[in-house]
């Protein structure tokens, strides 16, 4: 099976994100005052080839751990979606 | 015969004939390393140079760290061996966990190139070891990512070990406690945010680079030596 | 022929009508998008090729006289693919077809001139076996769709012009003009674009060393951007863009072709698609639909290929390089050829793409970054492959140099009424069928030129009349000098401006000073000195005159820095050229610029024309910008500083007062146009040969001052240390000049004598400020070199005082400074 990984890094609570302050800072002025605790990250999609879902997620943490994130700043979450067998897709 | 120093070349280095200029002037013999070299014969330091090592993609250092140079570069550091980072060579040592923390975006969210003002802050390093503590340095800084972060417990030993060898004096990227430059546990591996070789030469507007590098390539010469 | 080649220019008029973006936009995107490239495709095959047949030229750009043109040249209707080819090659951008006639004018030859208009880049020698390659670009319509890709992309694009010469790009200046900052869009541009040229110019690893910012309203929908570099190589590894060898390989280095940038040239870059520009036609939807493919640039990418060809030079595995730019491929492969005298033979399946579905004309015009086509020979072929491996570029054989000459349509051309040029045919297949056959000089070299008709403007003599020298009073003078102060630092620590060690004076000096170094130069004490200037409020009033004094202040600027003027290179921004006042505009500055080169004894090496910056109708104030390398022969210590060292004497060096009736013309001066509003009036004129006096004597103290001595012992010390600042004046007169001085070192000045607020704002041109601890010495030296001194003050407290006319504190004077730009660009979230 090919299943499709959706891995979203995040700075780790504590670590600065000016990047979300500044967006949490300019939405008032665009009308966004109900909105906040804005963080900045990032998002990766790659397609992965196992033999069940378990092990799929199994590798696709395995890479956003050892390659998409750093994590002395960062952690991430991955999201698993099943695709058709492959070659079909 | 004298101290020879590698210089690392990643693809997307772009600091790498500067440095290797700026260590001759300090009295060494620099060479260029291909990242794909599995070999570090007949060298006495190794310095990981500024730039933009696989296009900064991911984060600046995630994918130089896997290059075949950087296990050999651990086991020169394990031995003991001098090894340098510059700005992209010092976020480069800290994806590898050569040395802890991480360098994360400028406060100001803009790159910043312009001269800083630093303080040596520890003499127990092979950078600063011929410097006093004390002594102030205009370096230029020229980074996007320069901004030094680590957790409470590794900052405390930094500290306590006297392992933060250089701090600005205005802090210009929002580093954490005005850390410029952090060294490991043994002194030897070194990495700091400011560029040494753009203060090489009196025509470049400052030479205080000078005493460190110098500094490094006599201990160099001590491993040399040894 | 003054024409320069390839040039990334795409589009015109569809801007003209993005103008009011909301607020919020400029919010929402502070990343750049490249959802060009996952957007659902911006329909290719309708840009062009599903229209009706018959119309088919014409939505590429193409007028029905020019289509009877290349019927002629082909014997025979072109299909579908060769259309395409035309419409992008004929396009204003890739063939200057408005300006060719006038660009002829120019003086483009000299001593130093290796290789003039019409390459890649322009090259001169510098000496001890070194030689400096040169050109400037715009990249303005790119900019104003999406200032981030649009700025990085030039960057990107005139590098590759560089190191297609066989030269290492050593730096990059960028001269920038945005409407003003009040307005939320402008500060997104200002963000934008600064950001394009730092993160690609930085990564990639060449020094931004300078630039210029101008703030004008009439840049507002259509802002500026252009980008100048130079770059340096030994003599012998200078590589032209020309094929030879029949058999050789055409070689595709680096990033893969996508859709990007398909049809920016043609049907943006060239008036008449959708029915013109003055707002007719479909808003909205109308408009994205013209928009093309945005460009996203990869700094890595081109950072490995510009290691790759360098090194592929030295091996000497390369007989003929050239970059792919505008029009793509299309313009490489026929511009190669052409240049060599030969054929290609190309195989469009044999090109490596991004996207699947591509067509023959998409392959051939797409206008994908980072990419070089290089011939090579068989034998040579091995080694290439192996070298790109190493730099990780991929490097596809994708056609052959050939030798047919394409004799049907040869007789064909002469037959018919053209004098066309013989030339290799350009055949492209794709597999085994041929889908196009052209001569390929027809492509490159016989677009039509058009003498389009010239007119003064209406109001000229009116507009001379109402002159603000005598009519505007004095008003507050500290408060006129305190609004025309701008720290451009804001932009520059954005760039790194110190790469390779050789910025000796980087941005905010006059000029940018260099050591003339780099991997693979021949060692040398040499130095190079580079400046762009322009002054648009001038050129409005008197573009013929303007353009004379703008060439004038660079000189001045590289005399500060101790160069020697070597060459010329200009990027003519105008407006639309189908307005008979914009042609005159153009004429004019063209005749001007030709002028004064020739007075001064220079050579104009290359350029760009940018037509079309217009929005809404309105044109932009005629901007020509010129680049100006000097060179300096040995350089060892620093120049003279931007400074007011205290104690020093402050000389004005230069006539102080203009013959005639009005001494201290103000007309065009920044302080008539910005704090007084008034845009008309007369231009001072300029005095060569005591503008070569001035800049001559200037500029050989400086020289002496970063030269040193000639012995062991002086070699360290400088040997003249007469001088201990120096500062020409320009935009704002001599209350600007002394002000940037005062402000550089915190030191401020008590100068009296100034003759009323005229003196003291008039640009009057040939002046320059020097300060000096043996102000007798420097005046009887002056005056022995025919060289009008005058002491005029002394540097010294924390005063900004010109007796009788301001006085203000330094700090107040750097709040204002400092204040101009960072404050109003860092607070742009909270405000917008």
């Amino acid at each position: 099976m090919r299943f499709a990984a959706r891995v979203e890094v995040r700075l780790r609570p504590g670590i600065a994100d000016p990047e979300g302050v500044t967006i949490e800072r300019a939405l008032p002025a665009l009308g966004f005052d109900d909105v906040c605790e804005v963080r900045a990250g990032r998002c990766f999609r790659f397609e992965v080839d196992a033999a069940d879902g378990a092990m799929a997620r199994r590798r696709a943490e395995d890479l956003a751990h050892r390659l998409l994130t750093n994590p002395v700043i960062e952690r991430s979450e991955v999201e698993l979606i099943a695709l058709a067998p492959v070659g079909e897709h | 015969m004298s101290v020879r120093v590698g210089v690392v070349v990643f693809p997307g280095t772009n600091c790498e004939h500067d440095t290797l200029a700026a260590l001759e002037r300090a009295g060494a013999t620099a060479t260029l390393v291909w990242h794909s070299e599995e070999r570090l014969e007949g060298l006495d330091a190794v310095v990981l140079p500024g730039g933009f090592a696989h296009g900064d993609y991911l984060r600046p250092g995630a994918l130089a760290r896997f290059s075949p140079v950087m296990g050999v570069v651990a086991r020169f550091a394990a031995a003991g061996g001098p090894v340098l980072g510059i700005c992209n060579g010092f976020q480069v040592l800290t994806e590898a966990g050569l040395l802890p923390g991480a360098l994360v975006k400028n406060r100001g969210l803009r790159f910043l190139c312009a001269p800083a003002r630093l303080r040596v802050t520890s003499a127990r390093s092979v950078l600063t070891c011929d410097v006093e503590e004390g002594t102030e340095l205009e370096i230029p800084v020229n980074h996007f990512s320069g901004s030094y972060v680590c957790d409470a417990r590794t900052l405390a030993e930094l500290r306590d070990a006297e392992r933060v060898v250089l701090r600005y004096v205005e802090n210009p990227n929002g580093s954490i406690d005005d850390i410029a430059g952090v060294t490991n546990a043994q002194g030897n591996v070194v990495g700091l945010m400011p560029h040494p070789e753009r203060a090489s030469h009196a025509l470049l507007g400052s030479t205080d680079g000078m005493p460190l590098l110098r500094a490094l390539v006599r201990a160099a010469a001590g491993v040399h030596a040894a | 022929m003054s024409v320069p080649a390839s040039v990334e220019e795409p589009q015109p008029e569809a801007l003209t009508r993005t103008e009011p973006q909301p607020q919020p936009q400029a919010l929402t995107r502070p990343e750049p998008q490249p959802q060009a490239l996952t957007r659902p495709q911006a329909q290719p095959q309708s840009q062009g090729l599903q229209h009706d047949p018959q119309l088919l030229h014409r939505s590429l750009g193409l007028t029905d006289e020019e289509l009877g043109r290349i019927v002629r040249i082909l014997g025979r209707h072109p299909n579908e693919l060769e259309l395409a080819l035309y419409g992008v090659m004929w396009s204003e951008h890739c063939s200057y077809k408005s300006s060719r006639l006038h660009l002829r004018r120019l003086p483009t030859t000299g001593d130093r001139v290796l290789v003039g208009p019409g390459e890649n880049a322009a090259v001169i020698d510098a000496g001890d076996g070194i030689a400096v390659a040169i050109r400037i670009e715009s990249h303005n319509h790119p900019s104003a769709i999406e200032p981030h890709q649009g700025a990085a992309t030039g960057v990107g694009g005139i590098l590759r012009d560089i190191f297609a010469m066989g030269a290492r790009p050593l730096a990059v200046m960028d001269p920038l003009f945005f409407g003003p900052l009040d307005d939320a869009r402008q500060r997104w541009l200002v963000e934008g674009v600064v950001s394009g040229v730092s993160s690609y110019g930085n990564s990639v690893g060449v020094p931004t060393v300078g630039g210029e910012l101008t703030f004008d309203p009439c840049y507002g929908g259509n802002p500026l951007v252009n980008v100048l570099c130079i770059g340096a190589l030994p003599v012998e590894r200078l590589v032209l863009g020309r094929a030879s060898g029949t058999g050789n390989l055409a070689v595709l280095l680096g990033a893969t072709t996508g859709r990007d940038g398909i049809g920016g040239v043609s049907v943006l870059a060239s008036a008449g698609f959708g029915g013109g520009g003055e707002g007719g036609g479909g808003e909205g939807g109308g408009h994205d639909a013209k928009r093309p493919n945005v460009q996203v640039g990869d700094p890595f990418e081109e950072k490995r290929l510009i290691e790759a060809c360098l090194a592929l030079l030295d091996a000497g595995l390369v007989v003929g390089i050239q970059d792919l730019g505008g029009a793509g491929l299309a313009c490489a492969t026929s511009e190669i050829a052409a240049r060599g005298g030969v054929g290609m033979d190309i195989d469009v399946s044999a090109v490596p793409r991004r996207e699947p579905g591509m067509a023959a004309w998409e392959v051939m015009t797409s206008e994908s970054q980072e990419r070089m086509l290089a011939i090579v020979t068989p034998e040579t072929w091995p080694a290439v492959e192996e070298l790109c491996r190493r730099w990780e570029v991929r490097a596809s054989v994708i056609g052959t140099v050939t030798d047919d000459a394409p004799h049907d349509v040869l007789e064909a051309a002469t037959q018919g009424s053209g004098p066309f040029k013989i030339s290799g045919r350009l055949r492209i297949r794709e597999g085994d069928v041929v889908v196009g056959d052209v001569p390929a000089s027809s492509l490159a070299d016989d677009a039509p030129m058009y003498d389009r008709p010239i007119r003064a403007p209406a109001g000229l003599v009116k507009h001379r009349a109402d002159d603000p020298t005598a009519s505007e009073g004095r008003g507050d003078c500290a408060a006129d000098l305190l609004a025309m102060l701008r720290d451009p630092s804001w932009i520059y620590r954005q760039y790194d401006h110190q790469l390779f060690l050789n910025t000796v004076v980087g941005p905010g000096g006059d000029a940018a000073l260099l050591r003339l170094a780099g991997p693979g130069v021949p060692p040398s004490e040499r130095g190079v000195a580079v400046t762009t200037d322009s002054a648009p409020r001038w050129c409005a009033i008197d573009p013929r005159m303007g353009v004379a004094l703008v060439l004038a202040e660079a000189i001045a600027n590289l005399a500060c820095v101790g160069a020697v003027p070597a060459a010329v290179v200009d990027c003519l921004n105008f407006g639309n050229p189908e307005h008979p006042e914009v042609m005159w505009q153009l004429s004019e500055t063209v005749d001007g610029l030709a002028d004064a080169c020739r007075a001064l004894e220079l050579p104009v090496i290359g350029g760009n024309v940018s037509l079309y910056n217009e929005s809404t109708g309105e044109d932009i104030l005629p901007t020509p910008v010129l680049g100006v390398v000097g060179l300096v022969e040995r350089l060892r210590h620093r120049p003279p500083p931007v400074a007011l060292p205290e104690g020093s004497s402050v000389v004005l060096l230069g006539s102080r007062r203009a013959a005639g009736d009005r001494p201290y013309p103000l007309g065009g001066s920044r302080w008539a146009v910005e704090c007084r509003g008034r845009r008309h009036g007369v231009l001072p004129t300029l005095d060569y040969e005591a503008h070569l006096r001035l800049t001559g004597f200037v500029g050989s103290l400086v020289a002496g001052t970063v030269a040193g001595g000639e012995t062991a012992v002086e070699r360290d010390r400088p040997l003249d240390r007469l001088l201990d600042g120096v500062h020409d004046v320009s935009g704002g007169g001599l209350a600007v000049a002394l002000a940037e001085m005062a402000l550089a070192g915190g030191v401020g000045c008590h100068v009296a004598g100034v003759q009323g607020h005229k003196e003291l704002f008039t640009e009057l041109p040939s002046r320059i400020l020097l300060t000096t601890t043996r102000s007798d010495e420097l005046c009887s030296r002056a005056a022995a070199s025919g060289v009008p001194a005058e002491v005029i003050g002394v540097a010294g407290g924390d005063r900004f005082f010109v007796d009788e006319l301001v006085d203000i504190s330094i700090v107040e004077l750097a709040r204002a400074w400092e204040g101009s730009l960072a404050t109003r660009m860092t607070t742009r979230l909270e405000r917008a």
